[in-house]
């Protein structure tokens, strides 16, 4: 191995960091799994999985209906849990028969078009080609119908998974949420459904009707938020090349050079940084992408310089970059505005009182050059458009001098944003500064 | 690939960052995209430049749509579809598209489609994407995850903005896209930019103290990078003339100012803020001398381009002191017999804290409008129909608006709309002094 180490040349083969690129880079899709990171939500959820897995296997082997809700917070893993767990039953040959639907809430936005997912899906007879024939109400009556005629013996398990279950939650009536619960309640062909969500008052949505047909059976997924070996572990996987990668001396030196890297200081500080704001896996891999796409043959390491860089884009505050880009013009319009929210405690002001307050400072103790009221009015109306600055109420009759807008920043924000602007001329400092205005 | 970057950033001044950001995070060809993509940035700060020079190098099939030309969601789905599946609606093919597609379900089933087609990578990019918001509520979070609803489709949706991506979020959230910040331009950068116009027959310094005499009269006001451009193209003409008659050499630094000064402060005022057009502008810079009566005339004539018959005038005056004046002085004001009244110290403070001139006009009924009209015309009016018909016609004209109360006829309430300098103007017209009775002022 040491001797190896010696061997590898600082640049490497481009083709090789090709091949790795592209590999990272399929570990750290924005979404979805590996077979590693299905392997490792296993573990770490394993009472959840087997709970999923139970529920499944007896809608698949017994005929059983069952009905469940996953709950977790944005980006914890639900939907690749349950593909995992999916998958597995597909491995282990349970799945047979079975027939998977998915739907997301986002994409079938009404009963209709859910509807005609279902019967795309199920390959129902009179959708051939991918085009559903009939009215929505003819639609429903016949797959309830296909599925009414079916009995445990007879007909094939099916599975819904409900992605985005609390949008279906506002469709008319909940129609449909309510005749699938319907199915999965009476004895009727086989059905599991199981609904992902990330709200977790969801069963408040439903309606009455709909709720005592659904069987309560709520799954939830938490964040194990200890940093030390969980955190790493996961950054550890999805920096890891598989076995399967061509060149297996590189695979093993880069993993190693991981576990190196778990040791770096710098890098500890970035992780630790972010865990503290999110424990998000999704935002630990964006942060890891922006380091991957800073490898190159020139430098084929990861190294804790690129962590400090990754950083720095991903934790850039926006306010301030916007302030960074406005004139100086602006910039005293802001001010002006500051010293009004704190003089009337948050009332809402117009252009005049902004152009007046200005003009009292341009005035009386700046060096710089007074503009014109319609130069100041263009400005204004920029702050407008890049939204700092919003209007209260949306009075079309109003004179546009005369509209009433507030400030969306607070008097605190301009201030620090403020302090990290370069080349401020001092004057209009000292007069962000003062409390007066 | 470094090669193709390296040219870019050459092409593209002083944007290298943000080119090398975005073309190794869109990686080699075959390499996995990431899912969405977000840059913000003020207007003019290259995002676009950057974004489809990139994607061109890179051999991304691209589709690049302005979100402003979309007045539904289905145009836009339909005109993505068309330019990632290379159909042109033409004669040929009956001006068909694609697939008629109007909801998202449809659009993510025809990009899965066109995706398992073309073995090419693929990107959206969105121009203008803050319109995506008034749009329905789930474009943007299905736009952020196409990846992942076409199950494995490479493809990368570019969200190109002016505002952070703080004002975009919303109800339950959506997968965070990759956030890359396009900075303003330094005034460094912009000299540097702006020096890339030179025209060959001038001096390079000769340009560049140009420039920078343009940049001392206009950086304060504005950073924005077209504007500036735009700018010191319209005043070059202007600069270069005593060289070109002979008065002044290139590096007679201080006579070129002295006489260039004039004519960036008069654009400020007339072509920044659009009251001239360029053409115009141009026009009257061939006509020098006449020149500053030129722009007096026009902006003049913007404000008092409106005739308006004698009684309208009146009316319109009425108007604006009814809700410029508080009800209070009323009769101090018009009527004939009125007390004395002395201004007090703590009267006036009272009267600077609440000016109307900086609240804004004060709503008035009917009533109080002809008595006022009344009052200040001196000659006798008959209120015929034509007098209130002069009322409603000044309310389509847009100088006094009509305030709550749909009913014609049962007092409804009135507001001035009208600038001071407009019904100064006015009031000089019929010889009438309005300052004397207005309450600010007095």
């Amino acid at each position: 191995m040491g001797l190896k180490r010696q061997k590898s040349p600082v640049r490497s083969d481009p083709d090789l960091m090709k091949e790795v690129q592209k590999q990272l880079r399929l570990n750290l899709r924005l979404w979805g799994t590996t077979k590693e990171a299905g392997k490792r939500l296993k573990s770490l959820y394993s009472e959840e999985a087997q709970h999923l897995k139970d529920l499944m296997t007896r809608t698949l082997t017994l005929g059983e209906s069952n009905s469940a809700l996953v709950l977790a917070a944005r980006g914890m893993g639900k939907s690749s849990l349950v593909n995992t767990v999916i998958e597995k039953l597909e491995a282990s040959g349970t799945l047979g028969e079975g027939v998977v639907v998915r739907l997301s809430g986002l994409l079938q936005t009404d009963d209709r078009l859910a509807l005609k997912e279902i019967t795309c899906q199920l390959k129902l007879e009179n959708a051939t080609a991918n085009k559903v024939f009939g009215s929505f109400a003819e639609n429903l009556a016949f797959l309830l119908e296909s599925l009414r005629c079916g009995s445990k013996e007879t007909s094939k398990p099916v599975i819904f998974i409900l992605d985005e279950f609390d949008l279906f939650c506002h469709h008319r009536n909940q129609t449909l949420l309510y005749n699938l619960f319907d199915v999965a309640q009476s004895a009727q062909a086989p059905i599991c459904v199981l609904g992902l969500t990330c709200r977790l008052d969801v069963i408040e949505l439903l309606e009455k009707r709909v709720k005592s047909r659904f069987s309560h059976r709520q799954i939830h997924l938490f964040p194990e938020d200890k940093f030390d070996p969980h955190y790493l572990n996961i950054f550890e996987q999805l920096l890891e090349l598989p076995d399967s990668f061509p060149s297996k001396d590189f695979s093993r030196k880069w993993n190693s050079d991981v576990a190196v890297l778990l040791k770096d200081s710098e890098v500890i500080q970035v992780l630790k940084r972010l865990h503290n704001t999110t424990k998000d896996v999704r935002a630990l891999k964006t942060l890891l992408l922006l380091c991957v796409s800073q490898l190159s043959s020139d430098q084929p390491q990861m190294t804790g310089h690129m962590f400090m860089r990754a950083q720095s884009l991903f934790a850039s505050e926006a306010k301030t970059n916007m302030l960074q880009g406005i004139s100086v013009l602006q910039l005293c319009l802001i001010i002006a505005m500051k010293h009004l929210t704190t003089i009337y405690e948050g009332e809402p002001f117009n252009f005049e009182m902004v152009f007046h307050e200005y003009r009292k400072f341009s005035r009386q103790r700046s060096t710089m050059q007074s503009f014109e009221r319609p130069v100041v009015f263009k400005a204004f109306d920029q702050l407008k458009c890049l939204e700092l600055v919003r209007s209260v109420d949306n009075n079309r009759g109003t004179q546009r001098e005369y509209q009433l807008v507030q400030l969306m920043m607070t008097p605190l924000q301009v201030t620090e944003a403020l302090g990290q602007l370069p080349g401020i001329p001092t004057d209009i400092q000292q007069w962000a500064a003062s409390s007066l205005g | 690939m470094v090669e193709t970057v390296s040219d870019l950033v050459m092409e593209i001044p002083c944007r290298a960052p943000q080119i090398k950001l975005l073309a190794s995070l869109l990686g080699e060809d075959e390499c996995p995209l990431p899912s969405s993509i977000f840059m913000y940035g003020h207007s003019g700060t290259g995002k676009t430049l950057v974004t489809t020079a990139v994607l061109e190098r890179l051999g991304v099939l691209t589709s690049h749509v302005n979100c402003i030309e979309f007045y539904n969601s289905r145009v836009m789905y339909e005109t993505i579809l068309n330019q990632l599946s290379g159909t042109v609606p033409t004669s040929n093919n009956n001006y068909s598209s694609y697939a008629s597609c109007d909801n998202l379900g449809d659009f993510v089933g025809h990009i899965r489609n066109i995706g398992s087609k073309t073995k090419q990578r693929m990107a959206i990019v969105l121009e203008h994407s803050e319109r995506l918001r008034d749009c329905d509520a789930n474009i943007l979070p299905v736009l952020c995850r196409l990846q992942e609803l076409t199950r494995d489709v490479n493809i990368v949706v570019i969200f190109l903005s002016t505002l952070p991506i703080d004002k975009f979020r919303a109800a339950t959230g959506f997968l965070e896209p990759i956030v890359i910040h396009f900075p303003q331009y330094t005034k460094d950068e912009l000299v540097e930019i702006l020096m890339r116009q030179r025209p060959p027959r001038y001096s390079e310094e000769f340009y560049k103290n140009y420039i920078n005499l343009v940049l001392s009269v206009f950086y304060l006001a504005t950073k924005g990078f077209p504007e500036l451009q735009h700018q010191v193209q319209l005043n070059f003409k202007a600069y270069c003339e005593p060289v070109e008659k002979g008065d002044a050499e290139e590096y007679d630094i201080r006579r070129l100012w002295r006489n260039i000064e004039p004519h960036l402060k008069k654009a400020m005022s007339s072509v920044y803020l659009r009251e001239v057009s360029s053409a115009q502008y141009e026009r009257m810079q061939q006509l020098t001398e006449t020149a500053p009566q030129d722009v007096a005339l026009v902006k003049a004539g913007l404000t008092s381009k409106m005739e308006l018959p004698f009684y309208s005038k009146f009316l319109l005056i009425a108007a604006y002191l009814a809700s410029y004046n508080p009800a209070r002085t009323d009769k101090r004001y018009f009527m004939k017999h009125h007390g004395k009244q002395r201004n007090t110290k703590a009267k006036i403070k009272a009267k600077e804290r609440s000016s109307s001139q900086l609240v804004g006009p004060k709503p008035f009924p009917l009533d109080r409008l002809l008595a006022i009209f009344y009052s200040i015309v001196d000659d006798k009016v008959t209120p015929t129909a034509n007098v209130f018909s002069q009322i409603s016609t000044l309310v389509t004209l847009r100088l006094v608006t009509q305030v709550g109360g749909d009913d014609q006829l049962d007092a409804p309430k009135y507001k001035c709309a009208v600038p001071l300098d407009f019904i100064r103007s006015v009031a000089r017209m019929v010889s009438f002094d309005i300052v004397r009775y207005l309450y600010d002022y007095s």
